[in-house]
C-alpha cells in the first residue's frame, strides 16, 4: 500500500525519497509511480488516470516508455505485452480561439469578440 | 488469478456504477461478491465522463436521487477510507437559458427543486455574471444556480469504491469478459466468462453502454442504445471558473477542475446510435465556437486532449433500476449521460433491493416494466 511506504519516510512523502521526475508536464516522480505499481495498479492506463502522468501537453511522449518499463520490471512481463495508452488528438495543443478561426474564417471574422 | 467457482452475487461492469454496487452489497454482508470487468477499472464511460454532479433536474425522481448522491459524495472519502482525494469540488452549477421555452422550464424546475430542499435559485443575467465574471451574458435570458452542485474525479471515485469493496472481501476480476449468462427455470444460474464459469444466483448488469448486450445474454430485452459524446480538456491555468456552466439549448457544459484544466463537452443532435469512440475535428471546432461565445476568455486556452465516450440512453433519459422477469437478474443501466452522479445512490438502492430491504428512495417507477406499461418519466433538462 502507498500509505505504508510513505510511513517509511516520515514527513517526506514520495518526492523526498527519490525526486526523479519522470513526467515533466505533471511533476510526477518515479517513486510515486513505483508506489502505485506496488499497490496493485499495474496498467499504464490506471497509473495515467490516478497521477495524470502522461496527460499533460506532451501526452506522455517522455514518461510512457519509462512507466511501461517500470511496470515490466515489477510484473516480470515483457514490455511488448503491456498495452500503452492511446495518443489522443490533437497531436499538438491548439488554442480554442484558433480552432474557431481556422475552421470558418469567413463566417467567424467580424463576429464575437474579435479574437484572431 | 483463479476464477471463482461460486459467488453469491456477480456484478458485471467495473465502472463507477458496478463499483458502487459491489461495495454496497459487501457492506450489507451479502456474502461472496465478484466484480467482473473486461478491461481495466473505469475504462468505459466512467473514465471518459465530465463527472459533473448536479441536483437541478426537471423530475422529482432525478432531483431526489441526485440530492442523495451529493450527500454521499460529501462523506465519501471518510466512508470509504480513501487515502487520496476524490476531488469533489462543490462550486455549483450555473444553467443558462437562451429561449423562452427554457426559461419557463427553469422556473418550474427551481420550484420543484426548492420544494425538495435543493438550494437552487433563479438568477438574472447580471446575477449570473456576478458568479461567473467571464460570462458573456448578452443573450442570456435567465439562469439557475445551485451552490452545492459540483464535480469529482471519476477515476478516484471508482478506485475509492473498489478499494473499499476489496477490503470487504469483494473479488475484483479485471480483464475478464462475460460471454454468457445461463438462466435455468427462469432463474439466473451462472455467468460464463472468458476465463471460467461462476455459479451464482444473483447477477447485476452494470455494463454501461453494453448493458443491452449483457441483458440479451440473459434473454432480457431493454429499450436502450449507446450514443457517442465528445469532450476535451485544456492546459491547466489558475482557478478562474467556480461553477460548472451549462446550456441545454446550446448543448454544452464547461467546468474548471481542481487541477486547473478546463473540461468541456457538447452534444451532437445528429449523432447516430453506435459504439464508436472516435474523436472528430468537427467536434473541436463546434465546441470551440460555442464556448468562446458563452465564455469568451476561454478562447485563449490550449486544448491538450480530446476524446469520446458513450452515453447509455433510454427513451425517457432515466435509468433502468431493479429486478427483471428473470429471477436474480438486476439492471442498473440506462443512465443517459448522468450515471456518474447517480452512482453512489444507485449502489445503495440496488443493494437494498437485492437484500430484500425497502429501498430508501421509492424507485418503483424506474423499473424495466415502465416501458411496457407506457409510464415513462421524461426528463426535460439534459445535454
Ligand atoms: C463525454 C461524456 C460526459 C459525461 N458527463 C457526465 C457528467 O458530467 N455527469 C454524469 O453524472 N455522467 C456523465 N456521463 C455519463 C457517465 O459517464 C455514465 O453514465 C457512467 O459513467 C456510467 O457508469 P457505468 O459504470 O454504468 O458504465 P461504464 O463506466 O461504461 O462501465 C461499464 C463497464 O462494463 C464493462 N463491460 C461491458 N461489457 C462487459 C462484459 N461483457 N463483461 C465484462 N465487463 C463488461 C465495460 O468495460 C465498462 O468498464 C458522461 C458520459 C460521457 C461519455
Amino acid at each position: 500500500m502507498a500509505c505504508t511506504k510513505a510511513e517509511e519516510a516520515p514527513g517526506g512523502g514520495a518526492a523526498a525519497r527519490n525526486p526523479v521526475v519522470i513526467c515533466r508536464c505533471e511533476d510526477i516522480t518515479l517513486d510515486e509511480v513505483r508506489d502505485l505499481i506496488a499497490s496493485g495498479y499495474t496498467t499504464m492506463d490506471e497509473i495515467k488516470r490516478i497521477t495524470r502522468c502522461g496527460m499533460g501537453p506532451c501526452q506522455g511522449r517522455t514518461c510512457r516508455q519509462l512507466v511501461l518499463a517500470e511496470i515490466a520490471k515489477a510484473t516480470g512481463k515483457d514490455m511488448a505485452n503491456i498495452s500503452p495508452p492511446r495518443f489522443r488528438p490533437p497531436a499538438k495543443p491548439v488554442r480554442l480561439g484558433g480552432a474557431v478561426a481556422a475552421a470558418a474564417p469567413d463566417v467567424e471574422r467580424g463576429e464575437g469578440d474579435g479574437r484572431e | 488469478m483463479a476464477v471463482n467457482r461460486r459467488a453469491d452475487a456477480v456484478v458485471i461492469g467495473g465502472g463507477v456504477v458496478g463499483a458502487s454496487i459491489a461495495y454496497h452489497l459487501a457492506r450489507r454482508g451479502f456474502g461472496r461478491i465478484a466484480l467482473v470487468e473486461r478491461s481495466y477499472l473505469a475504462s468505459g464511460s466512467t473514465g471518459r465522463c465530465g463527472a459533473g454532479v448536479r441536483q437541478q433536474w426537471g423530475t422529482r425522481l432525478n432531483c431526489l436521487l441526485a440530492r442523495e448522491s451529493v450527500r454521499m459524495f460529501e462523506r465519501m472519502e471518510d466512508e470509504l477510507g480513501y487515502d487520496r482525494s476524490i476531488e469533489f469540488k462543490q462550486g455549483g452549477y450555473l444553467l443558462l437559458a437562451y429561449t423562452d421555452r427554457e426559461m419557463n422550464q427553469f422556473v418550474k424546475n427551481v420550484e420543484l427543486e426548492q420544494s425538495l430542499g435543493i438550494p437552487a435559485s433563479l438568477l438574472t443575467p447580471a446575477e449570473a455574471r456576478a458568479i461567473v465574471p467571464m460570462l458573456n451574458a448578452g443573450d442570456v435570458l435567465c439562469a439557475t444556480y445551485c451552490p452545492t452542485d459540483g464535480h469529482a474525479n471519476p477515476f478516484h471515485v471508482t478506485y475509492a469504491y473498489v478499494g473499499a469493496a476489496r477490503r470487504l472481501g469483494v473479488e475484483v476480476m479485471t480483464f475478464t469478459e462475460v460471454k454468457g449468462i445461463v438462466v435455468e427455470n427462469g432463474r439466473v444460474a451462472r455467468v460464463v466468462c472468458d476465463r471460467g464459469v461462476i455459479d451464482t444466483g444473483v447477477v447485476v448488469n452494470a455494463a454501461g453502454p453494453y448493458s443491452g448486450l449483457v441483458a440479451r445474454m440473459a434473454g432480457v430485452e431493454i429499450p436502450f442504445w449507446a450514443e457517442r459524446h465528445q469532450i476535451l480538456v485544456t492546459e491547466p491555468v489558475e482557478p478562474v471558473l467556480r461553477p460548472m456552466v451549462m446550456s441545454f439549448s446550446r448543448r454544452i457544459y464547461c467546468q474548471q477542475t481542481p487541477h486547473g484544466s478546463f473540461i468541456m463537452g457538447m452534444a451532437d443532435p445528429n449523432e447516430q446510435p453506435g459504439f464508436s469512440t472516435e474523436s472528430s475535428w468537427k467536434f473541436l471546432v463546434e465546441m470551440a465556437r460555442e464556448i468562446t461565445r458563452v465564455l469568451p476568455p476561454v478562447g485563449d486556452l490550449k486544448v491538450v486532449r480530446q476524446w469520446a465516450g458513450l452515453y447509455d440512453m433510454t427513451p425517457d433519459a432515466h435509468p433502468i433500476l431493479g429486478a427483471t422477469p428473470v429471477e436474480g437478474f438486476y439492471l442498473a443501466c440506462g443512465f443517459s449521460g448522468h450515471g456518474f452522479m447517480l452512482a453512489p445512490v444507485t449502489g445503495r438502492l440496488i443493494s437494498e433491493i437485492i437484500c430484500d430491504e425497502k429501498p430508501s428512495i421509492d424507485i418503483t417507477g424506474l423499473d424495466l416494466g415502465r416501458f411496457e406499461r407506457g409510464e415513462l418519466v421524461v426528463e426535460p433538462s439534459v445535454v
